[in-house]
């Protein structure tokens, strides 16, 4: 019951956010101000990532590729696909759920304890729409661009240690980087980009909002949006693919 | 003027607040009192709507506020102001960026005017230089003092002030207070009062509402509840006997027993037994 039950008010939540702002101008800059938080607060950490993530799959995938007939530029064409496909979209996601998710829960819950929601509240301010919308939509626009980025440098740094390995030269690289390429993959990485955004931000907004207690608790509501927003990325993670990826 | 009829309020099938009925006049500040768990705190957030209560009506300047829709609510809201226990600025901001923020929010006025206001509500507040300070570079009396300027900021009709003088020692307690008051009657602003302290009491109480489990148990002011004869409202007010001697020495004030430069010399045995000890045999 329990389930069903915050399934329910987080589901009563993304619905109160729905109304009209009180103030477009203050929305807006605290939209922009949550594109800021979430892009730059993330950027670097994803740029590590992803750079690694690519040189790791181009070592590895070399490594398991001990047939002589298949060609070194299949090597490009594997960490191009498992990184667009899988890499980029789900691991960057389980990163920013850890990043993102706990600032969001860690934020939202310090204001409840502190007063500051109901001092909003107060003041004729609907809170889920000022605290939390901004925050969703930022990541609706953020989280992709983040994700986006880190194909692109995952591909780079798959490359480079290539490259500088002597497992592959950069012209086969490339010509395997085109070759088969399905532009499809890179729809389906934005459909799971753009719904992995949706549940990074949403679920530990519901956690942080509904916070009850002191900073123990802020404490603990940080831990279970993470867990709880990982959990849910890598169930979305299975039903997108079982959905979007048929060969039919 | 704000008006409680009937208001009912229970949690998990305890009744916390029963059948209260209360009237709150502008330019007065409305205490309401009580000790740990006798409802006051769930009263005050039933009276702003953070609670929605389960029986009852509150009704702001005849317009009932429980009966309204969100839409109506935000209007009556933005004729509130409200000062939290922990004063809820909010900690990213700055002490001017804390106290534009309602009139960013709900005003077209220029910037230059807003600031204007800004620094007119700090300099009311005696706060004048801290625009740029965070929060967390001042002291408990000057975040209350922050959040009263946030309150008021907008020119509020209702003032909502919960335990204002906790954490803060005795002196600037009295500044808290005094400034309350003097804001209270400056704008002719209903104000309410959730309060512990009983040298609030004493000092600002022009209408003292005592809750007792849920209830309202006894309604007056600060001159009524020196006589006052309620046995509960006597134990809870006058709990030490320090407070008890306080209370004898405002009876002989009141009386006029003795002038309020407190002479004690004109005090006789008969007038206050328990403050002069008997001659020497």
């Amino acid at each position: 019951m329990s389930f069903f039950n915050e399934i329910g008010k987080y589901l009563l939540m993304i619905k109160g956010m729905f109304s009209k702002p009180e103030n477009w101008k203050m929305y807006w800059k605290e939209f922009m101000h949550q594109c800021s938080e979430i892009g730059m607060g993330s950027l670097w950490i994803v740029v590590i990532i992803s750079v690694f993530m690519g040189a790791v799959s181009t070592v590895q995938t070399a490594y398991q590729l001990t047939n002589p007939l298949i060609p070194a530029y299949t090597i490009a064409q594997v960490v191009r696909d498992t990184v667009i496909l899988e890499f980029a979209p789900t691991l960057v996601s389980i990163v920013l759920a850890g990043v993102v998710g706990s600032k969001i829960a860690g934020e939202l819950g310090n204001m409840r304890v502190s007063e500051q929601i109901d001092a909003l509240e107060i003041m004729g301010i609907n809170t889920k729409a000022y605290l939390v919308l901004p925050k969703i939509i930022a990541a609706l626009v953020v989280i992709p661009m983040l994700i986006v980025i880190a194909a692109m440098l995952g591909i780079w740094g798959g490359k480079l240690a290539g490259t500088m390995s002597g497992i592959i030269s950069g012209d086969e690289f490339d010509k395997g980087l085109f070759a088969g390429f399905i532009p499809y993959n890179v729809f389906f990485a934005m459909a799971k980009a753009y719904t992995f955004a949706f549940l990074i931000s949403s679920i530990p907004a519901y956690y942080g909002y509904n916070v009850k207690g002191g900073a123990l608790e802020i404490g603990r509501a940080s831990t279970k949006a993470v867990v709880v927003t990982c959990v849910a990325v890598l169930f979305a993670d299975y039903f997108l693919a079982a959905i979007l990826l048929k060969n039919d | 003027m704000i008006e409680v009829k009937d208001l009912r309020k229970s949690f998990s099938g305890k009744t916390i607040l029963e059948d209260v009925n209360v009237q709150m006049q502008p330019g007065q500040c409305n205490l309401i009192i009580g000790s740990s768990g006798s409802g006051k705190t769930v009263f005050m957030k039933c009276l702003v709507g953070l609670f929605q209560p389960d029986g009852g009506d509150v009704l702001y300047g005849g317009n009932n506020f429980t009966k309204m829709n969100i839409d109506q609510k935000k209007e009556i809201r933005k004729e509130i102001g409200m000062l939290f226990q922990g004063s809820a600025l909010f900690s990213s901001m700055t002490v001017e960026e804390n106290v534009i923020f309602p009139l960013d929010m709900f005003t077209q006025d220029t910037r230059k005017r807003k600031l204007e206001r800004v620094n007119e509500v700090l300099n009311r507040v005696n706060l004048d230089g801290a625009n740029k300070k965070f929060p967390a570079e001042l002291s408990g009396g000057m975040m209350k003092r922050v959040g009263i300027a946030r309150a008021i900021v907008l020119n509020p009709k209702y003032l909502f002030v919960d335990e204002p003088n906790s954490g803060l020692d005795p002196q600037t307690s009295g500044l808290i207070d005094k400034l309350i008051k003097e804001i209270t009657e400056e704008y002719n602003i209903t104000t309410v009062v959730n309060t512990h302290d009983m040298n609030s009491v004493m000092e600002i109480g022009d209408h003292i509402i005592y809750m007792y489990q849920g209830h309202k148990e006894w309604e007056g002011n600060n001159k009524e509840i020196i006589f006052s004869k309620n046995q509960r409202l006597n134990d809870f007010i006058f709990a030490s006997e320090f407070l008890r001697d306080a209370k004898d020495m405002r009876m002989l004030e009141e009386t006029g027993k003795i002038a309020n430069d407190r002479n004690m010399e004109q005090l006789t045995h008969d007038d206050a037994p328990e403050l002069i000890p008997p001659p020497a045999e």
